[in-house]
C-alpha cells in the first residue's frame, strides 16, 4: 500500500480559520471537473458537511487519527468527546430522536467498534437514523489479526440496517451519500461505514456536485401508499362500531407533521386512541381521546379497548410482544388495518386484514383526503356506546396511587416533575426499568420528539448519554434523564462529558436501591427470591456530583421533593437529584407475561390471585 | 400451539449486487431469525451489471415464508425477490456428482441404474465410477439412495437452481 506515502497534510495550523468553501493551500482544484484533490479523511468531512452534519459524537483512536486530524482543521463540524463508545451511539440517538435528523458517531477500530455494538442494536430496534463511522486497520492488514482489528462489518451485520467496508477511496463519497440516505429513508436505522486507515489517507478527487440521485438509487422504499389500500381502509373505517387507533414510533419517525395529522384524524373521527411507548407525544396526553399507553404496563382502558374493539387502525406500530401480550388472545374480534413503512412488519406477529405500506405522513394525508371525498362520518350511536364502555374502564383510575407518609412514592416523584416542568421546554430521556414505565405512565407528552427511551432493546444506561445528545441539539431546553440508580451506574462515566461541555442535563434518579423491575419479576414470578437484584454499594450521588463540580441534591422525604425539583430546574448547570423512593413499589397495571390484554393485574391485591402461568414464566 | 401449522417448501430466487458480504447478509438473516435453509446456491448471472442470483430452498408456515420474502427484500443490496413456488411455475434442477466403489454384480447393477437415471459416467477405475446426475432434488435423492445400497458412496451436490417457466423475465435489477 503506497497510499500512506502519498497522503499530504501540508496545511499549517493557521489554515484552520479559512472558510471551508475555498480550497486550502495544499489542495489542487480542477474547476472544469468541479473536483478538488484531498485525503480520504478530508473528503469524508466534506461529505458530512454536504449531508448537513453539524455534530459528531466520538472517541479517537489509532485507526481514525486521520479523521481527527482533519477535524482539527475543520471549523464546521462540532465534535463531542464522550467517555465510552456506547455512549457516543446513544448520544447520537438522543440527538436524532429529538431533532428528526441523522445522528453521527465516530469511533476507532477494534474496541471502539465493539463498544458501539449495543448502541447500534438499540438504534436498529427503535428505528433511529444513525451513521456510525468506524476506523479499521489498513486494507493490507485486514484479516491478519492486526492490533485493534475486529471484523467490524461482520460483527455489525446483524445490528445495523446496512454496513459498508470502504476498500477503495474512490467509492468513499458515494458510499457516505448512500449511507445517509439508507439511514434516514424508509424505516430509519443505524448504518455503519468501516474505514481502513490507508483509505482515509489516500488522495482522492472530491466532487463538489456529486450525482446524489445515482448514489441513492439502490435503496428506494415505498413511501406513498397504494390508493386502493387507502380506499379499502376508509371502507373498513365506515363500518367501524368499536374502533381504536393504535399509534406507534412510525408517527414520530415520519416527522412532526404526522402527529398534526393524527390529531386531525382523531378530531374528525372522534375515535379513542392509544399510543405505544415509542409513540408517546404523537397525540397530546391531555386530548380526551387519548387512552394512555397500551401494553404490558399500559392503562386498563387502553388495553381493554384494544381487546374489545371491532376495528383497529395501526399507524406505525409493529405489534411488539410488549404490546400484544398473549398472541392468541390479542384483540380477537377486530378487523385490523396495519399502516407501516416496513413491509416486513406486516403479518410478522399478528395477521392483519389490510396492510397499507407507506410513510405515516403520506398515509394520513391520503386517508384524510379520501375520508373527505367519501364524506366519512363516524357511526355516532355505536361510537357513543363504545365511549361509554371506555369511560367505565377509565373510572377504575388504574394509575391512582396514594402518596401517604414521608416516603416518596416513585409515581408521585414523576408526577410532580411533570407538573413542575409544565412551563418548561422539556425533553425527557429514561433508562430502562420501573422508572421508565412510571415515566411513560405519569409524564405527559404533548408534542413528538420530546420522549427518548430505549424501547425495543431495553438498554439500561441509555438515558444519560441520550440526554447528552438531546442537550447538544437543544442547548436552551430543559433536558431531564429520569433514571433508576442501577441503570444510571451503567453509563455514568458520561458525567465527565456533561462537565466538559457544561451540558445542563438534569439527572432525576428514582433511587429505590434495587434493580426494580428485576426485583418485581422475582417477587411476582420467582417466589420472592431476590437473586442479585439489590443495588449494593451505591455511591453518595451528591458527593459524586461534587467531584464533577456539579450540583448534587437529595430528596429523602415527600416534603423535600418540590424543593429539590425547583432547585434542580433553577440550577444553570448539570444536576444529579437523588430521589429516595419506596423500595418495594411495583409497577402496575401489568399484563403478566403469557397473559392477554383482558387479564391485567391492577395492583398488589390482584397479584396474589393470579399466579403467572407456566408458559408465561419462560417468556421475557 | 393448538393447531399444527402447515409447513410448505418454497424456492426463493433473489437477485443481488455481487458485492462482498452479500451472501453473509442473506445467510445471517436466515440464521438470525431462525428460518430454515434446505439448500442455497449462488453464482454470478450478469458480470457487466455485477449481479448474482441466490436460489434458496426453505420451508416454513405461509406466514414465515411471507416474512422471509419481506425480510430479504429489505436488504439494501437485494434487487428483487421472487417466490418460484407460487403458482407452481418453477423449473428446478440440481446436479450431483456421485462416486461409488464396488465390484462384481453390484458394479454392473450400478452402471445399469445410472443408465436408467440418464447419469453420465465421468470417471472410472476397475472398482469405482463417478456419475453425474441431473434432475429435481427427489430424483437425485432416489439415485443416491440406490447407489448407497450398492457400495461405498461419496456425494457432492450443487443444491437447487431454479427459474420460472414461460416467456417472461421475472428478475430485473431495480
Amino acid at each position: 500500500m503506497a497510499t500512506d506515502g502519498q497522503a499530504r497534510f501540508s496545511r499549517s495550523a493557521g489554515d484552520t480559520k479559512m472558510p471551508k468553501s475555498a480550497p486550502a493551500a495544499g489542495e489542487k482544484r480542477d474547476d472544469a471537473d468541479q473536483t478538488a484533490m484531498m485525503p480520504g479523511a478530508e473528503l469524508l468531512l466534506k461529505t458530512l458537511e454536504d449531508e448537513g452534519v453539524e455534530v459528531v459524537f466520538g472517541y479517537p483512536g489509532g485507526a481514525v487519527l486521520p479523521i481527527y486530524d482533519a477535524l482539527f482543521k475543520n471549523n464546521k463540524i462540532r465534535h463531542i468527546l464522550v467517555r465510552h463508545e456506547q455512549a457516543a451511539v446513544h448520544a447520537a440517538e438522543g440527538y436524532a430522536r429529538s431533532t428528526g435528523r441523522t445522528g453521527v458517531v465516530l469511533v476507532t477500530s477494534g474496541p471502539g467498534a465493539t463498544n458501539a455494538v449495543t448502541g447500534l442494536t438499540d438504534a436498529l430496534m427503535d428505528s433511529v437514523p444513525v451513521v456510525c463511522l468506524t476506523g479499521q486497520v489498513p486494507t493490507h492488514l485486514i484479516g491478519n489479526d492486526a492490533f485493534q482489528e475486529a471484523d467490524t462489518t461482520g460483527i455489525t451485520r446483524a445490528c445495523t440496517k446496512h454496513n459498508y467496508l470502504v476498500k477503495d477511496v474512490e467509492t468513499l463519497q458515494t458510499t457516505v451519500i448512500e449511507a445517509f440516505h439508507v439511514a434516514a429513508s424508509g424505516r430509519p436505522g443505524p448504518v455503519l461505514i468501516d474505514l481502513p486507515k490507508d483509505v482515509l489517507m489516500a488522495n482522492v478527487a472530491y466532487r463538489m456536485e456529486p450525482d446524489k440521485a445515482a448514489a441513492q438509487a439502490r435503496y428506494m422504499p415505498q413511501t406513498d401508499p397504494d390508493p386502493a389500500a387507502i380506499s379499502a381502509t376508509v371502507d373498513i373505517m365506515m363500518r367501524a362500531e368499536r374502533p381504536i387507533i393504535y399509534g406507534g414510533g412510525g408517527l414520530i419517525n415520519s416527522g412532526p407533521r404526522a402527529s398534526e395529522l393524527l390529531t386531525e384524524l382523531v378530531q374528525v373521527t372522534g375515535w379513542p386512541t392509544t399510543l405505544t411507548l415509542m409513540g408517546l407525544g404523537a397525540l397530546a396526553a391531555d386530548d380526551r381521546h387519548f387512552l394512555g399507553m397500551l401494553g404490558m404496563h399500559g392503562t386498563y382502558e387502553a388495553n381493554l379497548a384494544m381487546h374489545g374493539c371491532d376495528t383497529m387502525l395501526n399507524l406505525g406500530a409493529r405489534f411488539d410482544d410488549r404490546v400484544t401480550g398473549l398472541l392468541s388472545g390479542f384483540s380477537p374480534n377486530s378487523t385490523k388495518i396495519h399502516c407501516d413503512i416496513d413491509p416486513s412488519s406486516v403479518n410478522k406477529n399478528v395477521q392483519v386484514d389490510l396492510a397499507v405500506i407507506g410513510d405515516a405522513t403520506r398515509i394520513l394525508e391520503a386517508l384524510l383526503a379520501e375520508m373527505k371525498t367519501r364524506k366519512f362520518k363516524p357511526h355516532k350511536p355505536s361510537l357513543d356506546k363504545w365511549w361509554a364502555q371506555i369511560e367505565g374502564w377509565r373510572k377504575r383510575d388504574c394509575l391512582k396511587f396514594n402518596q401517604t407518609g414521608k416516603i416518596i412514592k416513585p409515581q408521585y416523584a414523576i408526577k410532580r416533575l411533570c407538573e413542575m416542568t409544565a412551563n418548561h421546554d422539556v425533553y425527557i430521556t429514561t433508562e430502562v426499568g420501573q422508572h421508565q414505565m412510571w415515566a411513560a405512565q405519569y409524564f405527559d407528552f404533548h408534542l413528538p420528539n420530546r420522549w427518548m427511551t430505549s424501547g425495543g432493546l431495553g438498554t439500561m444506561g441509555y438515558g444519560l448519554p441520550a440526554a447528552l445528545g438531546v442537550q447538544v441539539a437543544h442547548a436552551g431546553s430543559t433536558v431531564i434523564d429520569i433514571a433508576g440508580e442501577a441503570s444510571f451506574m451503567m453509563n455514568m462515566q458520561e458525567l465527565s462529558t456533561l462537565a466538559q461541555y457544561n451540558l445542563p442535563v438534569k439527572m432525576f434518579i428514582i433511587n429505590n436501591e434495587w434493580m426494580g423491575m428485576v426485583r418485581q419479576w422475582q417477587e411476582l414470578i420467582h417466589g420472592g427470591r431476590y437473586s442479585e437484584s439489590y443495588s449494593a454499594s451505591l455511591p453518595d450521588f451528591v458527593k459524586l456530583a461534587d467531584t464533577f463540580n456539579m450540583k448534587g441534591l437529595v430528596a429523602q422525604h415527600a416534603d423535600d421533593l418540590d424543593q429539590v425539583i425547583t432547585e434542580m430546574l433553577e440550577t444553570p448547570g448539570p444536576v444529579i437529584a437523588d430521589i429516595r423512593v419506596t423500595k418495594d413499589e411495583n409497577c402496575f397495571p401489568m399484563i403478566p407475561s403469557g397473559a392477554a390484554h383482558n387479564d391485567m393485574l391492577l395492583g398488589p391485591d390482584d397479584q396474589a390471585e393470579k399466579p403467572v402461568s407456566e408458559e408465561g414464566m419462560v417468556l421475557v | 400451539m393448538s393447531d399444527t401449522p402447515i409447513i410448505e417448501r418454497h424456492i426463493i430466487s433473489v437477485l443481488v449486487d455481487n458485492e462482498p458480504g452479500v451472501l453473509a447478509r442473506v445467510i445471517g438473516l436466515f440464521s438470525g431469525r431462525g428460518y430454515n435453509i434446505e439448500s442455497l446456491t449462488v453464482a454470478e448471472t450478469d458480470g457487466q451489471k455485477g449481479l448474482s442470483r441466490i436460489s434458496v430452498v426453505t420451508s416454513g408456515t405461509p406466514m414465515v415464508i411471507e416474512q422471509i420474502k419481506a425480510q430479504l427484500a429489505r436488504l439494501v443490496p437485494i434487487h428483487s425477490v421472487r417466490d418460484l413456488t407460487e403458482n407452481d411455475v418453477a423449473i428446478e434442477r440440481e446436479l450431483a456428482l456421485v462416486k461409488i466403489i464396488n465390484r462384481g454384480d453390484d458394479r454392473i447393477e450400478s452402471l445399469r441404474i445410472a443408465d436408467t437415471f440418464r447419469a453420465r459416467t465421468l470417471d472410472s477405475t476397475l472398482n469405482s465410477f463417478v456419475f453425474e446426475v441431473t434432475g429435481n432434488s427427489s430424483k437425485v435423492d432416489a439415485f443416491v439412495d440406490l447407489m448407497r445400497s450398492l457400495g461405498d458412496v461419496e456425494v457432492a451436490r450443487t443444491g437447487v437452481s431454479a427459474i420460472s417457466r414461460g416467456n417472461r423475465i421475472d428478475l430485473e435489477a431495480k
